[in-house]
């Protein structure tokens, strides 16, 4: 089962059905502890803002739910809001910790462009794409849909997949171990976010017999 | 590189898309969730539903066809008409809309805006603005030689049928305040028309703000969302009326733009 955090933000219905395009019916919108920590891979979405979503998982006691299943060594996927969860601190708000499952911040797009930045925007790969653990099959100037006006910026450039600029170049794909970050929306990028969506999550969470493991 | 967006609008009413002109000579054109995935098949960047059901009994219809569109389409989806609260939106979000465009209500109770936007995040807050030139339309019809200085838009709303005495400009600056995250321009004047987008409206309010602009409102051929997307500084283009009947499809007008070096997702 797929579980995907529900942060009281409203419209999780998109990336329910993108996942469930994929993997089938085994999907479930949660802000359970029991039933996350069961889940074969998790995603923490893209909606709200940090701090309400930090909030929100402490209420919950989530985070230590999230921290514990991270170490299990399963996935964790974050898109947009959800990946700049991982980091251990945000410009958006600046007294709220975020889970710190990375090293890094999360800073403010520059005030040189038009905020947020929304629209379809091009990937550079910075791994060698045999190389890529994610998913083989991600080709670089890849469009994806983003919406945002802060990006990640990881203390360990290795983890850095992809990048893409807009007013800067900022991490676009981030990738640790278990720990997979897409700064766009994949679930909203058409056959070529699905594709990766369905890459991500066969790799990482679900096995292509259609059963998970 | 960020890429100019083409977005085309369904007009929807009691759960099916209409054809007409100023929401007159109304006729049936298909189902709505099967005209979206027609056209994000064919390269839509986002798609924009506005609902024009007339009847209160009927407005529920509209959370129905987002259901079910969300469960196929995979680009973003905007709807508007009809909006009056914070309930209103989080229904829609709930069915999987990705944006609210918020206009009468908008300019009715400007606080909408700000509670919505802390509650659900900027970026599906979209205000849509109808404006229309202050002048008479005799002027009009030579108008496209009018330098910017001397233009002044007003802000209607009610489908565009209620003057409010607010300046376009103005209003478009308030709103980025209050936490809009895009703002939907119409031209009253051009709407309908296929003339091309007013240019000096959507230059105006693309200058004031820092916000995304989407122009609507005037298309008539593939160079009119070039104006608009160059001269026009718009961040994206809506139209309805040229891509249906195929008279040009999406990917047509984007290897019109791109031909002529304007970023957009081949």
């Amino acid at each position: 089962m797929i579980a995907i955090i529900d942060y009281g933000a409203g419209n999780l219905r998109s990336i329910k059905k993108a996942v469930e395009n994929i993997v089938g019916k085994n999907v479930k919108i949660s802000s359970d502890k029991k039933e996350i920590s069961k889940a074969d891979g998790i995603v923490l979405p893209g909606v709200g803002a940090f701090s309400p979503a930090m909030k929100f998982l402490k209420e919950k006691n989530l985070i230590e739910t999230i921290t514990d299943f991270a170490k299990t060594g399963k996935l964790v996927l974050g898109i947009c809001l959800g990946m700049q969860l991982f980091f251990e601190e945000s410009e958006e708000s600046l007294k709220t910790r975020g889970l710190g499952l990375l090293k890094g911040k999360v800073k403010k797009l520059p005030a040189t462009v038009k905020l947020p930045h929304i629209g379809w925007n091009c990937i550079e790969l910075k791994i060698k794409n045999e190389k890529l653990k994610i998913a083989k099959d991600i080709k670089d100037h890849t469009f994806y849909y983003f919406v945002h006006s802060y990006y990640c910026e990881p203390e360990d450039k290795n983890i850095i997949v992809a990048t893409t600029e807009y007013g800067i170049k900022f991490a676009s794909i981030i990738e640790k171990d278990n720990i997979i970050g897409t700064q766009f929306h994949p679930e909203k990028s058409s056959e070529s976010g699905i594709k990766l969506l369905k890459g991500i999550l066969e790799k990482n969470a679900y096995k292509k017999d259609n059963t998970l493991s | 590189m960020l890429t100019k967006r083409i977005i085309p609008c369904l007009d929807v009413k009691d759960g099916r898309v209409v054809k007409g002109i100023h929401f007159k000579n109304l006729r049936d054109a298909g189902d709505p969730v099967e005209i979206a995935s027609r056209y994000s098949i064919e390269g839509a960047d986002e798609l924009v539903f506005l609902d024009i059901t007339a009847t209160i009994e009927k407005r529920k219809t509209i959370i129905e066809v987002v259901r079910k569109t969300a469960e196929k389409v995979f680009i973003p989806l905007t709807v508007g008409g009809g909006i009056k609260d914070v309930e209103d939106i989080r229904n829609l979000l709930n069915a999987g809309a990705d944006k609210v465009s918020i206009n009468t209500a908008a300019v009715k109770n400007p606080e909408l805006i700000k509670i919505a936007s802390e509650k659900f995040g900027s970026q599906c807050i979209v205000v849509a603005i109808d404006a229309k030139r202050k002048v008479s339309s005799k002027q009009l019809a030579v108008s496209k030689g009018i330098k910017s200085k001397i233009l002044k838009w007003e802000v209607y709303i009610e489908s565009g049928t209620k003057p409010t005495g607010l300046d376009a400009i103005q209003w478009a600056k308030k709103v980025e305040k209050l936490g809009a995250g895009e703002i939907l321009l119409t031209s009253i004047d051009f709407d309908g028309t296929k003339l091309g987008y007013d240019i000096e409206l959507t230059r105006a309010v693309s200058e004031a703000v820092n916000i995304p602009v989407i122009a609507s409102g005037g298309a008539g051929h593939p160079k009119h969302l070039y104006d608009v997307l160059t001269k026009g500084k718009a961040d994206a283009a809506l139209a309805a009326s040229i891509f249906h009947y195929n008279q040009y499809p999406i990917k047509k007008v984007k290897k019109y733009l791109a031909r002529r070096k304007i970023p957009v997702r081949m």
